[in-house]
């Protein structure tokens, strides 16, 4: 019988990254309008600490969803398909990108990343203010379209699992198992 | 006055015994940089001062009596990014309103062999005053004097960034400061 259902490992890798990538957005979105401050300069390390993990994390989940292929999905229109693909490809895209361009934003504005105090990521580019205002708003709008992707992405999956009653949302949780 | 006899005595023999005799007493401000390392979150970050002048006298054949004084106009700061910049004016920093300036005066300064010295002095920012040494080196730059040297001090001793931040886990205590002043030489005596 055909594996139904995602390995442990992706769905623990999906969970994660999920929580850790909301944490961020949040994070981000509150620590950038903060007056200068001790604390500011805490949330900041922390978010590009943070940042950092999931860009690892990304890496990690690619080369294992390389070796290990998902799941089919159930019978759908062609067309919901390819939207799927797209979307997840997109997902992956911006999950690369995303703190891609914070790291290299974070050397443009003159701050190296140095990973929990101790190790230090080197600076891609040379401390720059035009390219660090350019960065950051390149790190922003990638990071209202990843928003705006997630919410369709999770709107879809509760459409399968609510109207289509089909098990694209169980084969991705690590309980309801066998719940369809 | 016979101490100022004296003094003029010994004046007058100093620059006879000087063999090089050149005093290097012309700063050269857009040849010379002041720089500084400041941590935050352990991550170095460069800042430097666009503005300050130095006044010094410095022969190589008698460096001990040589003189360093350096002015700085704490309002030319970049210190790393804009918001630094804005924030470092307030009260907690510099409070730049009471104290726009900050100057050192050298006390001694004292061969280490070679080319390299080491200068003490009194350094003075808002408002408060400590003793700091440094060692620079000296070194030719075509007809110029180069002098290139750094010293770490610590910021609360100056009572700069106190408040919320005297927490040096954020912004360490600790600021290197590293100075290149150029000199050009004055009509030798001879
Ligand atoms: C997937 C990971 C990441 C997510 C989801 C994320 C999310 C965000 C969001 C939503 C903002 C607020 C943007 C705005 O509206 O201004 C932000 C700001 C920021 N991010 Fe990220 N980020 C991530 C990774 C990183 C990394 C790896 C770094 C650096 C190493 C970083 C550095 C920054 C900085 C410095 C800001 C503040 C920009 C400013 O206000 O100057 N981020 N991030």
């Amino acid at each position: 019988m055909p594996d139904t259902r995602y390995t442990l490992t992706a769905i623990v890798l999906h969970w994660l990254m999920a929580l850790l990538l909301v944490g961020l957005f949040t994070v981000g979105l509150y620590m950038s309008d903060l007056p200068l401050s001790p604390q500011k300069l805490k949330i900041y390390s922390w978010h590009k600490w943070a940042g950092v993990t999931a860009f690892t994390l990304v890496l990690i989940r690619l080369t294992w969803r390389i070796g290990h292929r998902p799941p089919a999905l159930p019978a759908m229109p062609g067309w919901q398909k390819a939207a799927a693909h797209g979307m997840h490809h997109l997902l992956y895209l911006l999950m690369i990108i995303i703190p891609l361009s914070g790291w290299l934003m974070s050397s443009a504005k003159g701050f190296q990343t140095v990973y929990f105090g101790v190790l230090p990521l080197p600076d891609l580019v040379h401390k720059n203010k035009e390219l660090g205002d350019l960065l950051k708003t390149v790190h922003a709008s990638l990071n209202y379209g990843l928003a705006a992707l997630v919410v369709a992405h999770f709107g879809a999956a509760l459409k399968h699992h609510l109207l289509d009653r089909d098990d694209v949302l169980s084969r991705m949780l690590p309980f309801l198992a066998g719940s369809r | 006055m016979i101490t100022l006899r004296l003094i003029l005595a010994a004046l007058a023999f100093a620059a006879a015994a000087s063999v090089s005799a050149v005093e290097y007493n012309q700063f050269l401000a857009d040849k010379s940089t002041l720089s500084f390392v400041s941590r935050q979150m352990g991550v170095a970050i460069d800042g430097r001062f666009r503005k300050f002048v130095a006044t010094l006298a410095f022969d190589p054949a008698r460096p001990t009596a040589a003189r360093a004084r350096l002015d700085l106009d704490l309002a030319s700061i970049d210190a790393g990014s804009q918001d630094a910049d804005d924030e470092v004016v307030g009260k907690p920093w510099f409070n730049l309103k009471a104290f726009p300036t900050a100057s050192f005066v050298s006390s001694a300064i004292r061969p280490l062999g070679g080319d390299k010295f080491e200068l003490a002095g009194k350094l003075t920012i808002k408002g408060k005053t400590q003793e700091i040494s440094a060692p620079f080196t000296f070194r030719q730059d075509g007809s110029n004097a180069a002098f290139d040297g750094a010293f770490t001090l610590k910021r609360l001793d100056f009572g700069v960034g106190d408040g919320v931040w005297s927490d040096v886990s954020t912004v360490a205590n600790e600021v290197q400061i590293k100075f290149h002043i150029v000199a050009a030489p004055v009509a030798a005596r001879k």
